[in-house]
């Protein structure tokens, strides 16, 4: 079937008061975001509803990429008809052709903004919903209360829309409208679904991805670029700084016991990134964290490396199980991005028994061992920073190569 | 020339043989090294694989790399079995499956479990009722052909797959290796199929290649432990070069499916109409219901293998039922289980086509056809 418009019907924004002005402008330009290919797509989002104007783009694509906006409850596809009743009952019969399959009920619920149209309402609901019960006299039966179909008839000045099916949208909140915070991406399992989870309450994310050649591959680098390539698709583009780390994980190697080894990294990698959003206007760090998964990720460790921050440090995926964090991987098609063997700036150095309650006045005194400022400032002064958009490709360079031989 | 043993076996196309060389050549890492070469190899081993993935509309992780159809029937029947015995050790079957997986199950059977054979009507059909009748509590695995490979029939996929919907533990095997290529993926890939084997060297791909779909979060035990290679379900080094062909063959195949669908049937109509109006001829294989490319039937009170040297001697190379069994001696099982008596079934043959043949290949046929009929008449009036 042939669609005119989309409706996208608003999520939790809808509740928002005074905020809700500042959601809707946001949630319109992520969804213009999303359908740029599409350049006759036309989108107006209105007070209580979001309208994408299709100007004759197919709507599956269109729908598939909607799916993927957060802040959007559910939307509907419809067809906008002249503005006389024959057409809309011959319109109607066609969409419910594609729906109805043996016995089903229904109802017509219809809405006039053009008060001037003839017929009222309550006219419009008898009328189509006798028409359609005489086209489908074997099938369709009406149920006010509780309808397999609700079909909504919208008399607007430009025409009479029609839409019946209702989509489920991603839910959430629009990306940005919480703020912008840092992420920790190390290309496991855990971080980009965190990612995930934070991008859906509304945050606006750059990811923060610790470099050490040459303990760490450029394909590990590669890996944590492509996931965050995958996220993408849920906000736009991304920025993805890479902080070179090599020296600090040599020098702590050089300078801490063995048994801090891990804690006081993961303390100057938290200060790096509470720095970072410091400079970028990020309000908060997150991190793909999972309550007692491994040792650093106890609450005596997280005590110890929150320490050096007043920034909140928030952790998406803290009270998940692994199995339930996978699931979602699996979901957002980063799982088995995430399982690709190289080592990343989690895994090299990682002591053979890590402290799993490491003691805050002990962390602090072996960071203090090292030159902390100077440290940071050459790390800080060797980030680079690119943009990634969804589908970007970097793990397969030979892409192209390959497809001539397929 | 004229090839009409398609089912048996089919030519590599020059364009797949050279990307079989090409990555022997240049792409000969080992998927599973760290290094640039490997990288470079794993790359190339899972574009195929994405590649065919699309083309049949379902996901990377569900197609899986073997070594053709014999190794992908083994390993869903056998690694259901593993993996799922303790749920219970009955299987259900058809009759007239190919033999890699009745002796599959005859293995198996050996081992405890139970199998049952479920009987055909007399187009070789299995009906889902009797599926449905034949479930039983301790039941783990349906399986069930897509094309049968002595006469063609196509089974009730979409039917048995209804009535399966009813027990969602139960795995659904569809052996596929007749189907590909012949307009019928929406029956292989229809939504209760678990598992579906595939062979490459059927689609003019290289022998030794193949795969299954595998639905995600469906149990499968590995039958060959190794080195964790295909999701740590098969191990061994992964067959790049073999694998970049077939993913090559797979496009080709598809990209003129359609095609080919139409012509196949028209040869296959062209022959049929001609040999149907022999007194002595007994066609098995239907248009309806039927793959567009077998066509079974026999010159009763002829050897099949007779029947099938007589045609070569005019370059025409067709085979008795299966190329499996035809030099065994034994009459098809198929056509045993579709109750046609031992002496017209040992007079069967199979002509089987591909996307090369033409109606005047079947004109040429039809030509041979009447000559060693008329030679046939001293023996079989």
């Amino acid at each position: 079937m042939k669609y005119d418009e989309i409706m996208v019907r608003y999520g939790e924004l809808s509740t928002k008061g005074r905020n809700k002005k500042s959601f809707i402008d946001r949630l319109g330009s992520n969804v213009r975001k999303a359908l740029h290919q599409y350049d006759k797509v036309k989108i107006h989002p209105n007070q209580d509803r979001l309208h994408v104007e299709l100007n004759g783009t197919d709507a599956e694509p269109v729908m598939k990429r909607l799916k993927q906006v957060f802040g959007i409850q559910n939307f509907s596809p419809s067809l906008r008809v002249e503005k006389d009743f024959d057409e809309v009952v011959k319109a109607a019969i066609a969409m419910f052709k594609e729906q109805v399959q043996g016995p089903m009920t229904f109802k017509v619920e219809t809405k006039r903004a053009d008060h001037k149209f003839a017929m009222g309402t309550f006219e419009m609901n008898k009328q189509l919903g006798g028409a359609l019960l005489r086209a489908f006299p074997d099938d369709l039966s009406v149920d006010v209360h509780n309808p397999d179909i609700t079909l909504r008839v919208e008399i607007r000045l430009n025409g009479i829309y029609l839409t019946s099916a209702k989509i489920l949208g991603a839910g959430g909140l629009p990306v940005g409208t919480a703020g912008k915070g840092m992420m920790m991406l190390s290309g496991g399992i855990d971080s980009p679904v965190a990612a995930y989870l934070a991008l859906k309450r509304g945050v606006s994310l750059e990811m923060v991805h610790f470099y050490s050649p040459p303990y760490t591959s450029e394909q590990a680098l590669a890996k944590a670029k492509e996931l965050t390539s995958k996220l993408a698709k849920y906000s736009g583009s991304i920025k993805f700084i890479q902080v070179p780390f090599t020296e600090i994980q040599e020098t702590v190697k050089e300078k801490v016991p063995e048994g801090y080894l891990m804690t006081v990294q993961r303390r100057l990698m938290l200060r790096l990134a509470c720095a970072l959003a410091q400079k970028r206007a990020g309000l908060a760090v997150f991190n793909g964290e999972s309550l007692g998964q491994v040792a650093s990720q106890t609450m005596e460790s997280m005590l110890a490396i929150e320490d050096v921050t007043t920034m909140p440090v928030l952790r998406p995926v803290l009270t998940y199980d692994k199995n339930e964090i996978i699931k979602i991987a699996e979901e957002i098609d980063t799982y088995d991005l995430s399982i690709l063997p190289y080592e990343d700036c989690c895994t090299v150095f990682t002591p053979p028994s890590p402290k799993t309650k490491p003691n805050l006045k002990r962390a602090r005194s072996y960071e203090a061992r090292l030159d902390v400022e100077g440290l940071m400032q050459r790390a800080l002064d060797g980030i680079q920073i690119d943009e990634i958009h969804a589908g970007d490709e970097f793990l397969n360079q030979n892409q192209d190569v390959f497809a001539e031989l397929l | 020339m004229i090839y009409f043993d398609n089912s048996a076996t089919t030519q590599v196309r020059p364009e797949v043989l050279s990307t079989y060389q090409q990555v022997s050549e240049k792409i000969w890492g080992n998927p599973s090294s760290l290094h640039k070469l490997g990288e470079t190899a794993w790359n190339l081993l899972e574009q195929s694989r994405a590649q065919i993935a699309t083309t049949f509309g379902v996901q990377p992780g569900e197609i899986l790399f073997t070594s053709g159809g014999s190794e992908g029937d083994n390993w869903v029947i056998k690694g259901t079995a593993l993996a799922k015995q303790r749920f219970g050790k009955h299987i259900i079957t058809s009759s007239v499956e190919h033999a890699a997986v009745r002796n599959a199950m005859q293995s198996l059977e050996k081992q405890g479990f139970e199998v049952t054979y479920l009987p055909v009507d007399k187009d070789g059909r299995v009906n889902p009722q009797d599926v449905k009748d034949a479930l039983q509590k301790d039941t783990i695995l349906v399986s069930i052909m897509a094309v049968n490979n002595e006469v063609g029939t196509v089974q009730p996929i979409k039917e048995i797959g209804e009535i399966l919907k009813d027990y969602p533990t139960v795995h659904f095997m569809v052996d596929a290796v007749q189907a590909i290529g012949k307009g019928l993926d929406d029956l292989v890939f229809s939504e209760r199929v678990d598992f579906a084997v595939f062979s490459g060297h059927k689609f003019h791909a290289p022998r030794g290649t193949g795969f299954i779909y595998k639905q995600a979060g469906r149990k499968l035990a590995p039958l060959i432990d190794g080195g964790g290679q295909e999701r740590g379900l098969r191990g061994g080094t992964e067959n790049t070069p073999g694998i970049a062909a077939m993913a090559r063959a797979i496009r080709l195949m598809k990209e003129a499916e359609e095609k080919d669908v139409t012509s196949e049937l028209a040869v296959k109509k062209a022959i049929t109409d001609h040999i149907v109006q022999f007194n002595h001829v007994k066609v098995f294989s239907g248009t309806d219901g039927f793959a567009p490319h077998i066509l079974t039937f026999a010159i009763v009170g002829v050897r099949g293998e007779t029947i099938v040297h007589a045609f070569e001697e005019r370059d025409i190379y067709i085979s008795t039922t299966s190329a499996c069994s035809s030099k065994k001696h034994t009459e098809a099982s198929t056509l045993a289980a579709m109750k046609v008596p031992d002496e017209v079934a040992t007079s069967a043959v199979r002509v089987s086509l591909g996307d090369q043949n033409t109606l005047e290949d079947a004109i040429k046929f039809n030509q041979a056809f009447d000559q060693l009929y008329a030679g046939f008449k001293k023996i079989i009036d």
